[in-house]
């Protein structure tokens, strides 16, 4: 289904890997590229905004998108600690894309997702978050339909108008291998984004998570043999039901799923 | 107070012994007659014994109403907590609930209890108000910290539309200029209608923030890697836990008249959900499991409730292994820890591998021959018999209701 009339357009970041924090693809930004693909094949259009570091691991991290199958990645030169929003947004405005497919949140850095959002309100466009597939693309009624992805893997589907933007669920198709070779021949072409620079990080303390505490099962008791009972009383797991013979227990689990809303 | 009946040895003492100096005090109402002599009331003594004769007790073992045994009467009462009132707000603190189909969650009680806080510290005077969308099954607002409470309620809620939501409070917030505005940072709406907010309103949101210090806040930065102290913003999207919920007071949950804004401009329109194959949801994710073990014989009519019921399917570790189920529909410490609301066992007895890859799981339905097994004490609902049998009935319930379903759909249609 690859449409040639369509303009896409996939943001992406350098990621960084949960447990070495080495510098590698970000996973739902591969998504947004592999989703790119299969809606306009070759003529997908990558841009990164950042700079193109001398550092080894960077670049490769930022080149393994290009071993997906891209010929090249734009980048918006600027420094790391600048504003993204305002050079990206001038590019875009430029571009005039029909689609703009994000992931949800960096996996470094603020890691806000307020990128999409923010895109979304200075080009006046539409914005979907944590989408899992677009379904397809109504160029005559300007129109895309797209699945939605819900907690517990249920799916929504939203009509929404064309040009917009959208953020790429983990739900989203797998992403494709990035292969060496076309990884290496790829080419960044670099244009000058603009320098305006985010003060606000500046006075943030970061530090490495610590381990959330356990929230603890406060007791609320008045007396000395309520405190006894919520001390010495066991695990209520003899609170359940039981049924026997066939008819009585099929009847029940129906009753209980009912009631859970199930059926 | 508690219920325990009490006794009081020493009243039970005087009351057997006439001959004690207090004996006497303790009969209910002496009644002198004209002349002054001491008129015993015969009606009154004794009691009606249980073969319906009159029984005199002159021990007094019996009579335990007038002994000094008391059973209070407190506990009877319903806890009132006490009412937390401001009558003049000095500034408000605005809370935007997920209120997952209608009612409150952990996440938006910790969210209260956070707003609650932050209304509340240095001399408080702030007030929470909380805008809830669409339909409120919930009931105990007032006890989980809402001041005032905003409805915005009509057709258009029951759907996803968050661009409609994002102008109603922004209209919310022209008007009552709230010190912060606090929303859940879930994936049940919630994150998504604070980081709209933030951009329309243009201010800069503090994500994931998980404790609040004096003035600062500490966020969750790098997906989860890091974390950021930063000062307190205007818009909190909070994670779960952030704050101990409210449990202590009452609160005056007064209904500020507001009307939805008009707002014509969607850009999303919502289309409903799709129907999803339950196979297809990964088995952490799934919401409702049907898992087969050992017990189980015949494996095809397990698939086949499984799709009548439109439940995910999962397996025991002793069904994988004998190859009738695939590993990653494997569930317990080694395979996959599941988070279900209604999770069935068939046949599965409960190693506690088991037991503990369902720790998770709301409601457990049990279906085993043996009422011993350690399934069936873990359980909320046990079936005691043959799985196959049950099943087979099952299917035939639920099949039936289906019918009657679609005939009184098409009866509405005709």
């Amino acid at each position: 289904m690859i449409n040639v009339n369509l303009s896409v357009i996939s943001l992406v970041s350098i990621g960084e890997h949960p447990t070495s924090g080495r510098p590698r693809r970000a996973e739902q930004d591969a998504r947004a590229i592999e989703l790119g693909l299969k809606l306009v094949g070759d003529n997908l259009h990558i841009l990164h905004a950042g700079q193109i570091s001398e550092d080894e691991s960077q670049q490769s991290a930022l080149r393994s998108y290009l071993g997906m199958g891209l010929s090249e990645i734009n980048v918006l030169s600027m420094l790391e600690k600048a504003d993204a929003v305002l050079p990206i947004a001038e590019y875009l405005i430029q571009q005039k894309p029909d689609i703009i497919l994000t992931g949800v949140r960096a996996e470094k850095g603020e890691s806000s997702g307020m990128l999409p959002y923010l895109l979304a309100k200075q080009l006046g466009f539409g914005m979907v978050t944590s989408i899992a597939d677009i379904l397809s693309i109504d160029k005559v009624n300007q129109q895309a339909e797209v699945l939605q992805a819900l907690p517990r893997g249920q799916r929504r589907k939203i009509k929404i108008d064309l040009p917009f933007i959208a953020s790429v669920d983990m739900a989203a198709n797998q992403p494709r291998q990035s292969a060496f070779g076309p990884a290496t021949r790829g080419k960044f072409s670099v244009t000058l984004g603009g320098t305006f620079n985010d003060l606000e990080p500046s006075i943030w303390q970061t530090a490495k998570a610590k381990k959330r505490p356990k929230r603890l099962k406060i007791i609320k008791a008045n007396t000395a043999a309520e405190r006894f009972k919520a001390a010495t009383a066991k695990a209520t797991g003899g609170g359940g039901k039981m049924v026997h013979g066939v008819e009585e227990s099929a009847q029940a689990i129906l009753d209980l799923l009912i009631e859970e809303g199930i059926l | 107070m508690s219920e325990l009946f009490r006794r009081d040895p020493r009243a039970q003492a005087i009351a057997r012994n006439r001959l004690h100096p207090k004996h006497q005090r303790q009969d209910h109402s002496p009644v002198y007659g004209p002349t002054g002599l001491l008129r015993k009331n015969l009606h009154i003594i004794g009691f009606i014994g249980s073969n319906g004769l009159k029984r005199i007790d002159r021990s007094g073992a019996s009579n335990t109403d007038q002994l000094g045994s008391r059973r209070s009467v407190s506990a009877t009462n319903a806890v009132s907590l006490p009412l937390h009132q401001v009558p003049e707000p000095a500034f408000y603190i605005l809370v935007i609930l997920d209120l997952v189909s209608g009612r409150l969650n952990g996440h938006d009680k910790d969210t209260l209890g956070l707003a609650q806080q932050l209304a509340n510290r240095n001399n408080g005077g702030g007030v929470v108000v909380t805008v809830a969308f669409g339909e409120l099954k919930d009931d105990s607002l007032d006890k989980a910290g809402v001041d005032r409470l905003i409805h915005l309620e009509g057709q258009q809620y029951s759907t996803y539309n968050p661009e409609q939501r994002c102008h109603d409070l922004q209209g919310i917030i022209d008007e009552l200029v709230p010190q912060h505005i606090l929303l859940p940072d879930s994936i049940n709406g919630g994150g998504d209608l604070g980081r709209r907010l933030a951009a329309v309103i243009g201010q800069r949101p503090a994500c994931a923030v998980w404790k609040l210090n004096e003035e600062t806040v500490i966020c969750r930065g790098s997906a989860g890697r890091s974390d950021i102290t930063r000062p307190l913003t205007q818009i909190l999207l909070v994670m779960e836990e952030c704050a101990e919920p409210i449990s202590e007071t009452l609160h005056e949950q007064l209904l500020l008249p507001q009307q939805p804004s008009e707002f014509t401009r969607n850009k999303l329109f919502d289309q409903g959900n799709t129907s999803v194959d339950p196979n297809a949801i990964t088995l952490g994710e799934a919401g409702f499991i049907l898992a087969g073990g050992n017990g189980i014989n015949d494996w095809a009519k397990f698939h086949h409730t499984a799709s009548v019921l439109g439940a995910t399917e999962g397996a025991s570790r002793v069904a994988v292994d004998d190859g009738n189920m695939p590993r990653d529909r494997q569930v317990g410490a080694s395979g996959t820890w599941v988070t279900a609301q209604v999770y069935i066992a068939v046949g599965i007895s409960g190693a506690i591998q088991h037991i503990q890859g369902i720790a998770q799981c709301d409601k457990v339905v049990a279906i085993n021959t043996d009422e011993g097994c350690d399934m069936v004490k873990r359980a909320d609902l046990s079936a005691i018999g043959d799985s196959t049998e049950i099943l087979n009935r099952l299917v035939e319930l639920v099949e039936q209701r289906k019918q009657t379903m679609n005939e009184s759909t098409s009866n509405d249609q005709c």
